[in-house]
């Protein structure tokens, strides 16, 4: 099928303006939801190749969606705003403690007033976007100095969120219901009745989360809100003097991205990880999804998914390939590699590509639709 | 050239003074602004021009005087009170959103029209489905009034100098402003372009009755297109008038012709 959009006349704005106004793309992009939602669990089911085990849906897949999730949230604020953030591990801390309080019951005796505040255990669901609010409302407290600071100044205030956070999870018993070693358990994951426990389970449902936010956040970077984000990271000082509020503006990106980047933690603890310690979302995890949004594009939601899928794969290749070819690499090594690889691949995009693979992935589209003609 | 319809004044200019420093950029200047006119602003350069639009929209605080904008009399204002209250303008050296299409640039600037909120934005459904497709009608619109329809998906960063000039009024334009303020809209254009340019001034002027104030060095646009001219030298006001009166003033010569003082 050829990739043209020839006779396609768009007769009105609001075709003009769908997410995909192009139909192979629409067709493409209903064929992958197809196999995501339906083609592969039937796969997994049934123990087809190349689902023989739960590997790829636990190492890969898995990890894959909720990492994307991440991205999505972190390239809201860093990729469509502009600002620099090396703290998207701790708003993913904060989603999942806050989700696991929530669940859990939260307890704070205030001693000297005489009374305690408790709240019962809410559902599981309740839990995690609620743990989402928290994150947001984080995000907002720490995105007030993003009015006064900026590039560099912003990343700084930022890692010193990432510290604090990792040293307050760590430090304060309370957020760890007083678990002798710190790690926690995620309560059992009850979604109105449906227990979800396989594989193919919480893939399925990591799989409704992502798709659901990917959807909705198209949505805002499409409209105005998303104009507004952009036009403050291209020149802020025009935004204004079109009547754009900088404060509005970059606290909603920060809302939106840290509780994207929340819900995805409580995610991560809750249904990939099972239990965790704080240092499942250390600085190391903020790193890896501005990797991620680079690399895959700053200022594209499919970017992210690109750039996710790059960083998980990279390393299990560079594992995998070695050894089918009979000389396994060191764990050490492949670190090691992984880091010169991700590092001149940011350096090459930063430079020549700032769009990163999105970026590529449509030029080559454009050309396709030219093609064979140059112009 | 078609005269304004009143003598309604939309901005008063009082007694302004700014200095950076040592630099003295405006002294003491006063002049109106009349409802419907196109009102020019020359000056050789580093004479203070692009420092009064500054302060006109907020961007600049004056050490002195005051601003009065319809009727409302004000020290400081911010740039986005400024926006909010209809005063929309263009930048000498192009200030689009180089990351975004024409056709996002151009809605950017309906930001003071958008109703709806983030949650209804983020749903993108019915009403703020159908507020989006509104926006974008008026957009199109002004697309349609810049003759830059083949242009309109295209990343700015990627357009030729004058088209970029032109999206940037069509981002100004977007805002349905009440003054325009445009600083040197036409600097580094081919003739053609010029006279495009200068096409859409006295049609947005005709059609929309837009106030506009207009900073420009080539003289023979500006006696084409104004009805009145104020003219600026060393921050300093030192002619106003129309564009025949001004061209016979001695001052105004000797100022552009670099007489000392
Ligand atoms: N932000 C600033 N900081 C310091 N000095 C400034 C600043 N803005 C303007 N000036 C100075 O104020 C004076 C007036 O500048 P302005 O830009 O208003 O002139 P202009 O009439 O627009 O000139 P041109 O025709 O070159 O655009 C100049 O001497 C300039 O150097
Ligand atoms: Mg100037």
């Amino acid at each position: 099928m050829l990739y043209r959009e020839t006779s396609q006349f768009k007769t009105t704005y609001a075709e003009d303006m769908a997410i995909f106004p192009i139909r192979q793309d629409r067709i493409a992009l209903g064929v992958l939801l197809g196999i995501a939602f339906i083609g592969l669990p039937l796969l997994a089911t049934f123990h087809i190749w190349p689902f023989g085990g739960d590997y790829l849906l636990w190492a890969i897949l898995l990890p894959f969606l909720i990492l994307a999730l991440a991205a999505i949230g972190t390239n809201i604020l860093v990729g469509y705003c502009g600002q620099i953030s090396l703290g998207s591990g701790a708003f993913m801390a904060i989603g999942a403690y806050s989700a696991y309080k929530l669940a859990t019951g939260v307890h704070i005796p205030l001693a000297w007033l005489g009374f305690a505040i408790s709240i019962p255990p809410l559902p599981i669901l309740a839990s995690i976007l609620l743990g989402g609010l928290a994150a947001a409302g984080v995000g907002i407290l720490f995105g007030i100095p993003s009015l006064r600071i900026k590039g560099l100044y912003l990343a700084v205030a930022t890692l010193a969120a990432q510290f604090f956070f990792d040293w307050v999870f760590l430090r304060v018993p309370w957020f760890t219901n007083y678990a002798p070693s710190g790690s926690v358990n995620a309560p059992e994951l009850n979604f109105f009745g449906v227990v979800v426990q396989t594989p193919i389970e919480r893939y399925l449902l990591c799989l409704t989360f992502v798709t659901v936010t990917a959807i909705l956040a198209k949505n805002l970077v499409r409209g105005n809100l998303g104009r507004q984000w952009m036009a403050i990271r291209d020149m802020d000082i025009a935004a204004e003097l079109i009547g754009i509020r900088p404060l509005y503006a970059k606290l909603t990106a920060f809302a939106v991205s840290s509780f994207i980047v929340g819900v995805a933690g409580a995610l991560w603890a809750f249904v990939y990880l099972g239990s965790w310690e704080p240092l499942a979302f250390s600085l190391d995890r903020s790193l890896d999804l501005l990797f991620m949004v680079i690399i895959g594009g700053l200022g594209s939601i499919m970017g992210s998914f690109v750039g996710a899928a790059f960083i998980l794969i990279v390393p299990i290749m560079l594992n995998l390939i070695p050894t089918e070819l009979g000389v396994p690499l060191s764990t050490e090594t492949i670190t090691h590699l992984q880091l010169i690889i991700f590092g001149s691949l940011i350096c090459y995009l930063l430079i020549k590509e700032p769009r990163g693979f999105a970026r590529l992935i449509s030029i080559g589209k454009e050309k396709l639709r030219l093609w064979p003609f140059p112009y | 050239m078609r005269a304004p319809d009143t003598n309604e004044v939309l901005l008063q200019v009082e007694g302004v003074a700014l200095a950076f420093g040592g630099v003295r950029a405006l002294r003491d200047v006063s002049f109106n602004i009349r409802k419907g006119e196109i009102r020019a602003i020359i000056g050789p350069n580093g004479a203070g021009k692009t420092s009064m639009l500054n302060v006109i929209n907020g961007f600049y605080h004056p050490d002195h005087g005051a601003i009065t904008f319809k009727g409302r009399t004000r020290a400081r204002m911010q740039p986005f009170e400024a926006a909010r209250g209809g005063i929309a303008r263009t930048f000498q050296n192009v200030a689009l959103f180089k990351g975004m299409s024409a056709l996002d640039n151009i809605m950017a600037g309906r930001t003071l029209k958008v109703r709806r909120g983030l949650l209804w934005q983020m749903l993108r459904y019915g009403p703020a489905l159908a507020e989006e497709v509104e926006h974008r009608h008026r957009v199109e619109e002004i697309i349609d009034f810049l003759e830059i329809e083949a242009i309109r998906k295209v990343p700015v960063a990627r357009l030729p100098y004058g088209l970029q000039k032109r999206v940037e009024l069509g981002r100004a334009l977007a805002m349905e402003p009440d003054l325009l303020l445009l600083d040197e809209p036409m600097a580094g254009m081919n003739l053609e372009e010029k006279e495009d340019m200068s096409r859409f001034i006295i049609d947005v002027n005709n059609h929309y009755g837009t106030t506009i104030a207009l900073i420009e060095h080539d003289m023979a646009v500006v006696m084409d297109l104004s009805h009145r001219v104020a003219v600026l030298d060393h921050g300093v006001k030192i002619a106003d008038g129309t564009p025949d009166e001004v061209k016979r003033n001695q001052a105004v010569i000797d100022a552009y012709l670099g007489v000392a003082h």
